[in-house]
């Protein structure tokens, strides 16, 4: 096993384990967002030894420093510290979440078989920002522009359902 | 090398947990960091992909990373929006319990 693969499993696990704390922590919000930022960072990692440089980067600048703080402003705007529901009650969304389960276990024994090739050689600068960048602004300028404009509404849109009362 | 089969299941199983956090949890903003997870999940599976295939010495191909910056930048889009409708919903119900806004189920 070489420090890549042990890497790999150890970031692997600080996911699987840090996703589970945050879905299965019914008292405390905050700590169900420090879960979630642990994930984000462990798949930044991740990223990084799948040679996705700038994804990672962006992946720790994006969530682990915009995102979840965003959860955190609100859970500690809206002063949900001791908040406790009792889990919903309906059997249908559960019968749903379990198929959900058994279909993605079923495509998962399937996988692990070894069905995917090895990867090939890369190129240099894989992963970059150079190589990304020149990608960004050249063969998908539009989808760009299109984010941009979507970032715009986003922007308005919070802004006004987060307002008291619009004048 | 890692093997890629690993990271496609540790994908699956991520989106697993966050299907499964939509579907039990009550807490709305926990609701809205679920679908942040199976967003990741899919981010992860991308970006395994575009590992596998990464093209040739001439001709890269990084396309699956630029669905993963585009993914990004919508599920930021997707919080700001998700996380003010929380605000106003506290501000009218008083509660983020998601049992409390069953107004148009069936």
């Amino acid at each position: 096993m070489t420090a890549v693969q042990v890497l790999f499993y150890l970031f692997a696990a600080l996911a699987l384990a840090s996703a589970l704390g945050m879905v299965l922590n019914l008292r405390n919000t905050v700590a169900a967002a420090m879960s979630l930022v642990v994930t984000m960072v462990s798949l930044a990692g991740i990223y990084v030894l799948l040679e996705a440089h700038l994804v990672a980067a962006i992946q720790i600048m994006v969530y682990g420093g915009a995102i979840v703080v965003l959860f955190l402003f609100v859970v500690m705007l809206l002063n949900l510290r001791a908040d406790e529901f009792a889990p919903g009650r309906q059997w249908l969304t559960k019968l749903a979440a379990g198929l959900v389960v058994l279909a993605a276990g079923a495509e998962l024994v399937r996988l692990l078989s070894g069905a995917l090739p090895e990867p090939g050689p890369l190129p240099p600068g894989f992963g970059g920002y150079r190589m990304v960048g020149l990608l960004l602004y050249t063969d998908y300028l539009l989808l760009v522009e299109v984010a941009s404009l979507l970032l715009l509404a986003a922007i308005v849109g919070a802004l006004i359902l987060a307002k008291r009362r619009i004048d | 090398m890692i093997p890629l089969e690993h990271v496609i299941g540790l994908s699956a199983i991520l989106f697993v947990i966050g299907v499964a956090g939509v579907a039990l949890r009550r807490n709305l903003i926990v609701v809205l960091m679920s679908i942040e997870l199976m967003l990741n999940a899919v981010n992860l599976a991308f970006v395994g992909f575009n590992r596998l295939w990464p093209g040739t010495l001439d001709a890269p191909r990084l396309d699956g990373q630029v669905f993963v910056l585009m993914v990004i930048t919508v599920a930021a889009a997707e919080v700001a929006v998700g996380l003010g409708i929380v605000i106003s919903m506290f501000r009218n119900r008083d509660s983020v319990n998601l049992e409390d806004v069953s107004l148009l189920k069936w």
